[in-house]
Parts: C-alpha cells; structure tokens; sequence
C-alpha cells in the first residue's frame, strides 16, 4: 500500500484499515441509496406499475411506450438545447466576469455580492419574478415599448419555438455567479510571476489571458462542468416556474416528464423507464470524464 | 493606487454595471412589488415603481398569510427549517470532510474509483428516489420525522462534500502528512491536529454551498417532513402556488423575500470568505 | 366524554404503538389561499368540537401535482394521512390499490344517497361502497363577461357560438381584447371542454370524453370542435403563454379584455376587487351551454386507518364534511355550490343560486357531465394525453383534423 513507512507499531497497523473502516458508511449509504435505488427504478421500468409500484415483471413494453411518445422526443432534445447553451453561456459569462472583476476593481466586494446572490435563492422565489419580466405585455417588451421603441419585440417566453432559450437565460442568471466566483478563486491562486514575466517579454493583456491564463485554468474548468451538468441534467424548479413545460409541451424537459408521468399522471412505470434513460444518459457522458479527471489529477 | 480613467477603464466599469442591472433586475422586481397595493399591481405595471409604498404586503406574510389552515404567515416555519438544516448541513460536511481526507491522504488501490463512485450520487435525479426512500424510511420507523428528512439530506449532501474537501486536501503538500507520519502520529491526530486547522476556508465554502442547498430545498421537504414540521419552502410554496384563489402578488413576494432571508445574509456576509475559500484550493481539481 | 377518549387512547396505543394519536385527523389538501383555508378552518373547528384533534398537511400547487407526490411516498411509506384531497377517477384508482376505507356506515346513518345527486355519489363510491366525502361542486362552463366593454363595443351576450364570434369581432373592432385567456394546460383544455359541449352537446361529450369512444373522439363533431377552437384561438392574444388564470381575470376586470372562459371560482377575484355580480360583472353559461353543467367536485379521500380511535375521527370527519353547517359555510367563501342538495341558498350570491338551479336541471335532462379539464371524467394517464394534444394544438399550427386523430389516439391511453 502507500505508507510509506512500516514502522512496527500498532498503529501503522491501524492507519492501514482505519481509511477503508472510515470510508465505508459512506460507501454503504452511495450503495444503498444512489446505486440500490437506481437498481430499484430499473426494475420498476421493467414493470407495468402504475399508480404505486407493483413488482411484477411485464418486458420492455415501458421503454416501447417511451419511444412511441413525442412529448419525449421534445423534452430529450429541449435538454440538449438548454443544457449545451445553459453550460456554454453560464461558462463564458462566468469566466468573462471573474476576468474583468479580476482587473483590480473599486468595490469589487458589492458587485460580487450582486453577482453571487441570484444562488442563494431558490427557482421557487425567482421563477414568478422572471416570468413576468419575460412576458411581453407585462414586461421588457412593455417597457421598452413605452419608452418610445413600439417595434422592440421580445417574446421568447410564449413562442413555442423559443421557450426553451428563456429557460437558458434565466438559467445563466442564476448560476453565472457561482461560476464566476469559481474562476475568481482561480484566477486569484496563480502565481503572480509567470504574468510579470510575460509582461516583461512584451505580451498584451488580453494575449496573456488566452494564451497562459486560461489554459492553467483547466482544473477549474473541471469543476465548473461538472457543477453546470448537474444543474442542467436536475433542472427541474428551473422549467417549472418559469414555463411549466409550456407553451403546450414546447419546453418540456426530462425531470418533468418523469416527475409527471410517475407523481400526476399514474403511470409511475413509464416514469421510471424515462427515468432510467436520464440515468443512462448521465452514466455515459459523465462517468469517463470523471474517471479520467481522477486520474490526471494525481498530485505531481 | 490611484489609476487614470483609460477608455479601457470605462468600458470595463460600464460592463460590469451592467452586468450587476442584469442580476439585479429580478430582486428588484420582487422588492418593488412586494411594496405595492394589489391594485397597482392589477394596473398592469409590473416593472414600473410603486405609486405608493406599503409594508402591509410584509407584514401580513410575516404573521398573517394563510399556508394551510393555521394563517400566521411565515413565522413559525423558520424554527423547522433550522432544525432541519443545521444538523443536516454540519453532519454533512464533517463526513466530507473525512472522507475528501481518506480519498486524498490515505490513497488505497481503487480509494480513485470509490470516489469516482459517490460522486455519481450528486447525478441521480431528486425524483428518481423518492419512493424508494419513503418505502425504507417507513421499514426504519423514521418516514416523516426531522431525523429521516435529515438522514436524506445528509447522504444526497455527501457527494458534494466529499469533493470540496478531496479538492482542498490535494493541494496540500504531501511532506506536511509524511513528516508527521515519520513522528509517529496516526490517523486521526493528522486530521484533528494538522489538517482541521487549516480547514477553516474550505469549512466555510462547504457550510455556504451545503446551507443554500438544504435551506432551498423543496422536494425532500414536502415529502419526507412531518406534517407539522414542514420547512420553510413549503409554506412558501402554498402561500405562492394556490389554485383557486385569489392571488396577492404582493404577500407572495414578500414572503418569497423573507424565505431567502437566511441564506441571502448569508452570502452577503461570508460570501468574501466564499471566493477566499475557494481560493485555497477547492477548484483546484 | 374525556375519559372515555382517554381509555380509548391508552388502548389504542396499548394495542398499536402507532405515530397516530387517539382522535386525530390528519388531512391532505392544497385549499391554502385566504378564501379557502379560512373555508377548511372551519372543518377544523367543527372537528375541534367534536374532541378530535386536527393535524394540518397542507401541499399546494400545481393543482394537486405536488400533494399527490406526498400522499403517494406517504402511502408506500405505510403512514398514510386520514383523509386526502382526492377527486373524480382518482378515487377509482387509489381504490384498486386497496387503500382506502369504507365508510359506508357513517353514509348508511347519514342518507347520504338521498342527499347526493346520483352522478355526485357514483364518484365517491368504489365497488359500490362510499370511500369519500364531497365538499363542493363547481361550475366549471362559465363566460365571465365584463358587461362595461361589450356596451362600449355595442356587443351583446353571446348565448351560441356564431353570436359569440359576432360579439368578439366587435370587441376586437372596439381596441378590446376578446377573449382573455392563460395558455397553460389545464386552461387550454378548460377552454376546449366548453367549445366541445357547446358544438357538440352533452351526448357527443359522454361519448368522447366520459366512454372515450374511438369513433366519436375522431369524428367530424371533433373535427368541429377543434375547428371552433382554432377561430376561438384567433381572439387570444399572442401574451397569454403561461399566464396564470387570474391575470386573465384581472383583464376582464379592469376592461382590457371582454370575456373569459372559467370555472366558477373565477368569481373570487371580481369580487376581491370590490365587483358586484350581475352590475360589474356577468356570469353567464359558454355559448350554446346554457342546459348544460360540466361539474368539477372537490372531495376528501379516506385512507385505512390501523387505528381504532383514528378509525373514529374518521368517521367524525366525513360526517362533518358532509353536514349542512360545513357544507354552507365552504362552499360561501369558495365560490362553488354545495354538493349536498338539500343546504339552504339564500346566503349564496345569484352566479351561485344560478349555478345550482342549472344543476337541477341539467340533472333532470341529462346536461350534467364532469369536467375532464378539471380530472373528473377518465383516468389520469388519459386525461394527462388529451390535455397534452390540446396544448399542443393550442400552441401550433397543428391542423383540426390532425388534432382530431391524435385526440382519438390519446384515448387509447390509459
């Protein structure tokens, strides 16, 4: 193993399984409670279970059900859509600030306040607030409007072909900030002398953010992805509040598809297979990432 | 430090104010209506500033909203949130904390894939267990008590934890551990004695991250509160979302307002030790 | 009267160490506005008095969409609530899952058959015996009209469809919105239920939507309906995504707009904002619906209890819920009407002694029919396909008879 001496005491002998004994609760707990519970959901897809779970195996007539059903196909692509733009826009921006927040600011304190805070509430709070300012006759649209600009139209939130984008910027909104104040941390832990170096050889600022600044950054970035994925992939309160899935279906996402289909609708086996098809997704993109982050990560 | 106004100075001042009007144009919505009267909000002017300003619309989601049947407003519904959250969040991140020791400290053969292994658990969709869970919460006796909603906060909070603190530890040098070892000191003496003092950054970003998450939380609370116990967002949540009422914009954003209190004050007043703690090491992935 | 409660309790407890206190209810509804919880306070009082206790688990929004989420982890958590906000073919469902009491013996003692119109007390039995308690029942094919703008607009009542489409034109002409609507799910399917009774009858509507017969649903009268639809949706105007249902109250309110369809606690918000009924505002049938009553009745669901002492407050309760007091006392704040027949009227406004006098009738000539916009007629696998159609249909340039067929398709869901 990695100790690195094996001195004769007792408690080198301690120190040996003690990491193992202290890991495991929470091994048994992920066991029991993610891996278990994602063991149970699959079984329950395989079901024909409808208002409460009924253990009788019926086949893959649930995932055939899934397929058939274009509500699915909407809220599937809809995710792609929200989430690449959600991750990209909530990256650029992010990072965008904690550059210019990063060029020695008065009150740097106050607008990184302002920045932060939209985290610290919950999509419950916020999503009335935003709807309204989306809207076009109650919001921007009305007051851009009625300062002199009658042709400004911005009606995003009821166009079924552009709902989901609202999502996305509400979205950004809310988690931009968090996204900022990681960069921020990272921008503030590198060495003050590889830039003074670079600036001694004569490169302009906005050179050496491209070429040495942000590229040191790739651990953040790390960071960043993972914490954006999970929000996009959960985004749930999010849709809800601000469109419900609507106009019609338009904005439907998975978590709300499965959240319907099992909770409202009784038809908790469906919900179940489209639960396991979000799970599945997840495992294939993220586990590898995550494997590979591991790794690289090794110190040295 | 006196720096000359550039042009490059006021573009760069000019982005982020208006960056700032952007995040702030919601709270501002929410402040201004909740100091309207229904009728000027009935108007139609959402955005417009109040012709009046009224703290009746506070006052009555303070001590007077109806959330069910008892209509005493937000009050009492802070004292559950509390005792839901605290122990939830210090459980939580204690347990990250040893375990982000374990997984960067005390490397064994597959201790990369174990980790890679819970931090699958910060993916699983909400929704996905929360019938599982009922359904063992009842075989334990504890479904709908504060200790099962605590119990779920605290394994769904674990991921996370365990990653900030991993992070934090890896950036530590590995000569600070190996010295003490070579003095003979054991496991947890390394943790209490070496690490836990210079934790205080990382404590602090995982208290932030862990209390936001559990305080806003609405779909374990809903479920696996007890009836009489229900946290905070619950409440909010059925003065906000009636049916077939009438609608008080006003109450409902007041309330929304006060709902956030806690954690809004909190990232006004840590949010510093937030970026700091950051800072030190927890993205440093 | 305590001391008998007392031993009650100490057996009970001796018996099962169950969570559940001696006399205690515990009730599951989303009734949290200010109008209805000082309503359900009521029930609360009126049990109070009884000895029990009462034990509030209030879970709004989404018109029952989060609540039904507790009662069901609640249920397979084997601690269920006594009594929960159920309604229509739920009940059906969450009886063939063997969960819920029978409470036929307080119903037998009661009368409740004599007191309940036989349409109302179907709905609360399963396999033939009562498992529920209605409360209310609302009117769901009302036309709020704003009587101001149509004068403006030198309009008139419309009572058919062809005169709601000559009133709407002149509003349009007038700088009014015709129709103010919110294009959320439920409201689009709120809307599409009273065009399809008004086009196509009540017997067309008992076949589509009550047996969900695969001819009728893909039918010309459908087609029709969608086509009435399709113009009716040409006087909404492009902002009503998402709105919620009383902002579109508040643009008939204030003259912005001239009608909305709604059931009828739409009648709260007109008179929150100090409007008189038949001056300020008009509550009249949809077009071509004036014989007709689509129904949407609220009711408490009563779960098995191991209990004996629980067993008890529930049978307290569902006497409660259906004596006159309560059921007058209710409904006055909630804007529906009593379910139970024979509750006097003369405290109730005239929407709601017109709701109830077109409930009589409508019984007697068979223009009783339940809301399936509001969960009442199919099951809700069903009923969650339809609405998403309508929606759809609502919010695209999806063709009436495509609509039609995918309607039809949408019925064989279940």
């Amino acid at each position: 193993m990695s100790s690195p001496n094996k001195a004769s005491s007792w408690s080198a002998l301690a120190d040996r399984w003690l990491p193992k004994l202290v890991l495991s609760p929470s091994l048994a707990a992920s066991l029991l409670f993610v891996y278990g519970f994602i063991a149970w959901t699959a079984w329950l897809s395989l079901t024909e279970s409808r208002l409460l779970p009924d253990m009788t195996l019926s086949g893959l007539v649930q995932y055939r059900e899934l397929f058939d059903n274009d509500r699915w196909w909407t809220a599937v692509a809809n995710l792609g859509i929200f989430g690449g733009l959600f991750i990209f826009c909530a990256l650029a921006v992010g990072l965008l600030l904690a550059v210019l927040l990063d060029q020695k600011i008065r009150a740097e304190g106050a607008l990184r306040t302002i920045y932060l805070y939209p985290m610290a509430l919950s999509f419950i709070v916020t999503g009335t607030a935003w709807k309204w300012m989306l809207n076009p006759d109650l919001g921007l649209q009305k007051l851009v409007n009625d300062w002199g600009f009658p042709n400004f139209t911005f009606d995003w939130l009821v166009d079924p072909d552009k709902a989901i984008y609202t999502v996305a910027i509400a979205g950004v909104w809310q988690s931009s900030g968090f996204v900022m104040a990681l960069f921020l941390a990272g921008l503030r832990g590198i060495d003050d002398s590889i830039i003074k170096a670079a600036q001694v050889d004569g490169a302009s600022l906005p050179v050496i953010y491209w070429r040495i600044i942000i590229p040191s950054l790739r651990p953040v970035f790390f960071s960043v992805l993972l914490i954006l994925s999970h929000i996009a992939i959960k985004s749930f309160d999010l849709v809800m509040a601000l469109t419900g899935g609507g106009p019609g279906t338009s904005s439907d996402v998975p978590a709300i598809f499965m959240y319907q289909f099992a909770f409202t609708r009784g038809q908790l086996g469906l919900g179940a297979a489209s639960a396991m098809m979000m799970l599945m997704t997840i495992v294939a993109v993220l586990v590898p990432l995550m494997y590979m982050e591991t790794r690289s990560a090794k110190r040295g | 430090m006196a720096k000359h106004l550039s042009v490059g100075r006021i573009v760069l001042y000019a982005a982020l104010v208006l960056m700032a009007a952007y995040y702030l144009l919601p709270l501002y919505v929410m402040l201004s209506t909740s100091v309207k009267t229904l009728d000027d909000i009935r108007a139609g002017n959402l955005i417009s500033l109040p012709h009046a300003i009224t703290l009746d619309a506070w006052s009555k989601a303070w001590s007077s909203a109806c959330t069910g049947v008892q209509c005493e407003g937000m009050k009492g519904f802070f004292w559950n949130s509390v005792k839901m959250a605290v122990p939830s969040v210090l459980l939580s991140t204690l347990i990250g904390a040893i375990n982000g020791y374990v997984v960067s400290m005390w490397r064994f053969k597959g201790s990369d894939a174990l980790f890679t292994m819970v931090l699958v658990g910060c993916f699983i969709p909400f929704q996905v267990v929360l019938l599982p869970m009922a359904t063992l919460l009842g075989q334990l006796g504890i479904a709908n008590t504060t200790t099962g909603l605590v119990v779920v906060h605290v394994v769904y909070g674990l991921a996370f934890t365990t990653l900030f603190f991993r992070n934090f530890y890896v950036t530590i040098p590995d000569e600070l551990v190996k010295a003490a070892r070579i003095d003979g000191a054991g496991f947890w003496t390394i943790f209490f004695r070496i690490l836990m003092p210079i934790s205080g950054p990382i404590f602090m970003v995982c208290v932030i991250w862990q209390f936001t998450q559990i305080w806003n939380d609405f779909l374990f609370g809903v479920v696996f509160a007890a009836g009489e116990s229900q946290p905070i967002t619950v409440a909010l949540n059925n003065l906000v979302n009636t049916s077939t009422g009438v609608k008080e914009y006003n109450v409902d954003m007041a309330a929304a307002i006060i709902a956030a209190l806690p954690t809004l004050f909190v990232y006004m007043v840590a949010g510093r030790y937030f970026v700091r703690g950051l800072t030190a090491g927890a993205v440093k992935g | 009267m305590k001391l008998k409660q007392l031993s009650a309790a100490l057996l009970a407890t001796a018996i099962l160490p169950a969570t559940v206190f001696a006399g205690e209810v515990e009730v599951l509804h989303w009734w949290t506005s200010g109008g209805e919880a000082k309503s359900v306070a009521e029930l609360k009082k009126m049990m109070n008095a009884k000895g029990d206790t009462w034990k509030d688990f209030a879970v709004a929004g989404g018109g029952g969409d989060n609540a039904m989420t507790a009662l069901k982890t609640r249920v397979v958590s084997g601690n269920p609530p006594t009594a929960a906000q159920i309604k229509g073919p739920a009940i059906q469902e969450w009886g063939a899952e063997g969960v819920l009491a029978n409470i036929d013996a307080v119903a037998k003692a009661e009368g409740w058959d004599k007191q309940l119109p036989p349409v109302v007390s179907q709905v609360m039995k399963y396999k033939g015996q009562y498992v529920a308690a209605p409360v209310n029942v609302h009117r769901v094919n009302w036309l709020w009209v704003n009587p101001d703008a149509l004068k403006k607009a030198g309009a008139k009542v419309p009572t058919t469809w062809p005169e709601f489409f000559e009133t709407a034109d002149k509003l349009q002409k007038a700088g009014i919105q015709p129709i103010a609507h919110g294009g959320q799910p439920w409201q689009d399917a709120t809307l599409f239920e009273s065009v399809a009774l008004g086009v196509g009858g009540a017997d067309y509507y008992k076949k589509a939507f009550v047996k969900l017969d695969q001819a009728t649903l893909a039918g010309p009268t459908t087609v029709k309906v969608f086509e009435t639809l399709q113009k009716v949706k040409g006087y909404i105007d492009k902002g009503a995504a998402g709105r919620d249902w009383n902002l579109a109250t508040a643009m008939v309110i204030n003259g912005k707009a001239g009608m909305q369809f709604m059931g009828d606690w739409a009648k709260g918000e007109f008179t929150a904002a100090g409007k008189k009924p038949g001056k300020d505002f008009l509550c009249v049938a949809a077009p071509g619906t004036a014989n007709s009553f689509t129904f949407n009745i609220d009711s408490l669901a009563m779960f098995k209890q191991k209990n004996p002492a629980a067993q008890k407050a529930q049978s307290d309760l569902a006497e409660t819920v259906m004596s006159k007091d309560f059921q007058e006392v209710f409904n006055l704040n909630k804007g529906s009407i009593p379910a139970r027949l024979d509750t006097p009227m003369d405290k109730f406004d005239d929407c709601a002694k017109k709701s109830k006098a077109d409930l009589t009738t409508a019984n007697k000539n068979g223009g009783l029919v339940p809301s399936f916009a509001h969960k009442m007629a199919m099951p809700s696998a069903t009923e969650g396909a339809m609405v998403d159609v309508i929606s759809q249909f609502m919010n695209s340039s999806m063709t009436p008879k495509t609509a039609a067929e995918r309607l039809a398709k949408a019925g064989k869901v279940h």
